[in-house]
């Protein structure tokens, strides 16, 4: 009797599939060695700044709400003691505060107050610096929803009148800071 | 003069390594025996030549030669000998070189310790090994140059404080002759496909030197844990960086591969399943080094990093890979199996072992990949953090506890409930016991996570006991293999215990204390004694003196400090560390806080951490019994028409 060696299509699957994902993550690598991501147009951008008020890090009974910058030019950085990328890009923004005078919140992001973090994000910036004229504590994530936030980190920069008016997606490189950031605080300040 | 020889072993090797890659394959197609004889010969001229290069470079860190480039740039005179010697592999050249040099050291020892192996087989086993080096060597050489010389410098830019460590001197290497080890399972698979053939001896063949490559990566990321610990100055001992987690994805890709191995040598079944995880667990290795050194992931450890090196090693990924993976479509049918078994059995429990592991697998790879998905869709890189990890990865463990509890106890072929429900019910009820009994004793409070992680820490274990009391064998006779399961499964549970315990009941302070102020944490008193100034070799230092008492008895003197690095001017933390095997007592200086002395501080008490490190042991000791078990040994004498082994 001769066997039958007609494939079923679950041994094909098996056997091609291996190297479809393969080649789909080989893709994948490629893009994210040339992809430079530099503007993100967002759905957020021209909208009002979703309105808060959080509990502050270092006194909870005190309060962060946008209202208190009505009038500045202001940058809102969405942040957390357990994000990696958080940490190359504290750095660029310890370096933006020691230079050059603009106010930076702090949106601590799932992190204060949540069981496994007891202590992290103050130990968080013990070491790496404070650079936040203020933090509000977002433990539960509600406000990032209403920024739109996808992950850590995230900087909206927001004007005069409470309006965003960029938003950086993930950490900001020092290039973004000179060449986009700056520049753009600088007009902003400029509008009544 | 040194250099340049270094640089020119380096270039001769690649010449070599071509010879390999291609006369031993090309005659195993076309039966030439004299090309086929050539591939022993070539193997030890390449080893002997990475040699020779690696110690030109070593020379030159040694005697701190400043007008080579990569010297300059990652040691200084300063710097104990001991750091000159790790700085070889402190940046991405000497890194490199230590991979292509490890590389050649496991094909060697291919070529050496395989006298058991058909010369056809061995020839296309050295020749994928040859190929794989031409691509490192290749990258290395064009790309990264470790012998680049410049103008003469006074001094060097000195390694990373960071570096300037002895996890550091033996972490790295452990780790790369994990990675590197799995190119040998790699080469026996493409050897295989090559050929077309997979039996009994094929696995008998692969299988210690699965294990030895898997025993070296256990430790390597225990010892990458432990000085992570200690030396980053927060006191975590896992961070879900990039970095770990591709370390992480070849040791689970490579655990499923050397479960998978078994079935494939007891029953000759799952062989293609065999030949894929051989395939994936290389490839992780390859894609971690991608990730680390392409710079396309942030991470703590990417010290160095540039995108066009990145492109060259995905080049050279795409061809390992796709090249094998195509190799697989083609070949695969080949590996059918005939032997049946049903669905309560061995066979079901590893397959299931098998699944798990690589569902985790992949879960990492999607978390760590995740800030590159999410930039490739043009949203900018974002990390998924320990939330994602954690919720991902420890109900998946659970699921594999509660596997390998049975899964040891199966027959192969077909098992019944019925057999196994005196043990099994033992087993479970010892465990409940013992993860209701011990919390309520010692724990200062209830949590169902304690009781979840207790209870599939000790089922595991429970179990392997069991399961080595039935085989009614004395210690001394019990098989290679045997012993290897024993303290393998058994590691895992004890790492378990560490992760759950410490992860619940870990307790941290951060403080303001002044000299003479005492801190109270579980009993123990932490009494600060003020800070003062100190000097190493190479950096200056605030030395902090804390002395721990319990119960007014003294137990410890611990002596924290902050250090600056006179080169970097770099900062550094370096923790007072108090160590029991069932807790650890951690402090670390924060800053210094107004005039009177003040100073923040860290302090920490971590129970069972570590049983993290010490299940790690225990299953690498596992690894190395099932390595050298007496079946493999007794290869040699060539008994190799094995039947399999029908229950």
């Amino acid at each position: 009797m001769k066997k039958k060696r007609e494939l079923t299509k679950g041994q094909v699957l098996f056997r091609v599939a291996p190297l479809v994902l393969f080649l789909g993550l080989g893709f994948l690598l490629f893009k994210g060695l040339s992809i430079d991501p530099r503007y993100i147009p967002s759905p957020f951008i021209g909208k009002p700044a979703a309105d808060f008020t959080l509990p502050r890090l270092y006194d909870e009974q005190a309060k962060v709400s946008t209202a208190d910058f009505k009038g500045k030019v202001w940058l809102l950085n969405v942040w957390a003691s357990w994000c990696i990328s958080c940490r190359a890009e504290h750095e660029l923004i310890n370096q933006l505060v020691a230079n050059y005078p603009i106010d930076v919140v702090g949106l601590n992001y799932k992190d204060h107050g949540v069981e496994e973090y007891r202590g992290k994000a103050k130990a968080w910036l013990a070491r790496y610096g404070n650079p936040y004229k203020v933090i509000a504590v977002d433990t539960k994530g509600r406000v990032g929803i209403d920024y739109g936030v996808t992950g850590v980190p995230e900087t909206f920069v927001i004007d005069k009148k409470g309006i965003i008016r960029h938003r950086f997606s993930g950490a900001i490189r020092k290039q973004q800071l000179v060449e986009i950031l700056l520049p753009l605080v600088k007009k902003l300040r400029l509008e009544p | 003069m040194i250099p340049e020889i270094g640089q020119f072993a380096l270039i001769i090797a690649l010449a070599v390594s071509i010879i390999l890659g291609v006369m031993p394959l090309w005659g195993s197609i076309n039966g030439n025996s004299q090309y086929i004889a050539v591939a022993k010969p070539a193997t030890y001229t390449q080893f002997a030549l990475m040699t020779v290069s690696l110690a030109c470079l070593v020379y030159a860190f040694v005697t701190d030669d400043f007008s080579v480039k990569y010297v300059t740039t990652t040691s200084n005179s300063a710097l104990p000998l001991l750091f000159k010697v790790s700085a070889v592999w402190g940046a991405h050249e000497g890194s490199l070189l230590l991979w292509g040099y490890i590389l050649s050291l496991w094909t060697f020892c291919v070529a050496i310790f395989s006298r058991s192996i058909p010369p056809l087989m061995l020839a296309r086993i050295l020749g994928v090994l040859g190929l794989v080096a031409v691509g490192f060597l290749l990258f290395l050489i064009i790309t990264s140059n470790p012998f680049d010389r410049i103008p003469m410098q006074l001094d060097g830019r000195d390694l990373n404080p960071l570096l300037q460590d002895i996890g550091l001197a033996i972490h790295p290497p452990t780790l790369y002759v994990g990675y590197v080890g799995f190119a040998v399972a790699y080469a026996f698979a493409v050897a295989a496909m090559i050929g077309g053939k997979l039996d009994v001896a094929w696995a008998r063949w692969a299988r210690p030197w699965t294990n030895i490559a898997w025993v070296f990566l256990t430790i390597g990321i225990a010892l990458g844990s432990w000085w992570a610990y200690y030396e980053l100055g927060w006191g975590g001992w896992w961070f879900w960086d990039p970095v770990e987690n591709a370390s992480l994805m070849p040791w689970l890709v490579g655990t499923a591969l050397m479960h998978s191995l078994v079935v494939t040598e007891k029953r000759g079944l799952f062989k293609a399943w065999t030949v894929l995880l051989a395939i994936g667990a290389f490839s992780l290795s390859l894609l971690g080094t991608f990730l680390v050194r392409s710079g396309v992931l942030t991470s703590v450890h990417s010290f160095a990093s540039d995108p066009e090196r990145g492109l060259f090693i995905l080049a050279f990924l795409m061809l390992v890979i796709g090249g094998s993976l195509t190799l697989f479509v083609v070949q695969a049918r080949k590996f059918e199996s005939s032997a049946k078994f049903e669905p309560f059995s061995k066979e079901t429990g590893l397959l299931a072992n098998n699944v798990i592991l690589v569902v985790m697998a992949s879960a990492v790879l999607l978390g760590t990949l995740f800030p590159l998905i999410t930039d490739a869709m043009g949203i900018g890189k974002i990390s998924v953090g320990p939330p994602y990890f954690n919720a991902v990865m420890v109900p998946l463990a659970v699921v594999l506890a509660i596997v390998m509890g049975f899964g040891l106890l199966l027959r192969w072929k077909k098992d019944s409930l019925g057999r196994l429900s005196t043990t099994v019910w033992t087993g479970l009820v010892v465990s409940l016991v013992i993860a209701v009994v011990l919390p309520l004793i010692f724990a200062p409070d209830f949590s169902s996570l304690v009781l979840m992680g207790l209870l599939i820490s000790s089922w595991v274990a429970f179990t392997t006991l069991l399961w080595v009391i039935r085989q009614k064998r004395s210690p001394f006779r019990l098989s290679g293999t045997s012993w290897g399961a024993l303290l393998g499964h058994i590691g895992l549970a004890v790492t378990f215990t560490g992760i759950t315990l410490v992860s619940i009941y870990t307790i941290e302070d951060d403080v303001r204390m002044e000299p003479g102020d005492v801190k109270t944490i579980q009993g123990y008193e932490f009494k600060f004694l003020g800070v003062k100034d100190a000097k190493g070799p190479n950096y200056m230092a605030h030395r902090g003196t804390i002395i721990i008492s319990e119960k007014n008895q003294v137990i410890a003197t611990l002596h924290p400090e902050k250090r600056s690095y006179l080169v970097q001017k770099m900062p550094m933390t370096e923790a007072g560390i108090d160590v029991t095997l069932f807790r650890d007592l951690f402090v670390a200086l924060g800053e210094p806080l107004g005039t009177e002395g003040a100073w923040s501080l860290r302090l920490q008490y971590k129970p069972f951490l570590r049983w993290i490190w010490l299940g790690a042991i225990l299953m690498g000791l596992g690894g190395l019994f099932a390595a050298f078990d007496r079946r493999y040994r007794g290869m040699r004498k060539s008994r190799l028409n094995i039947k399999p082994v029908t229950a």
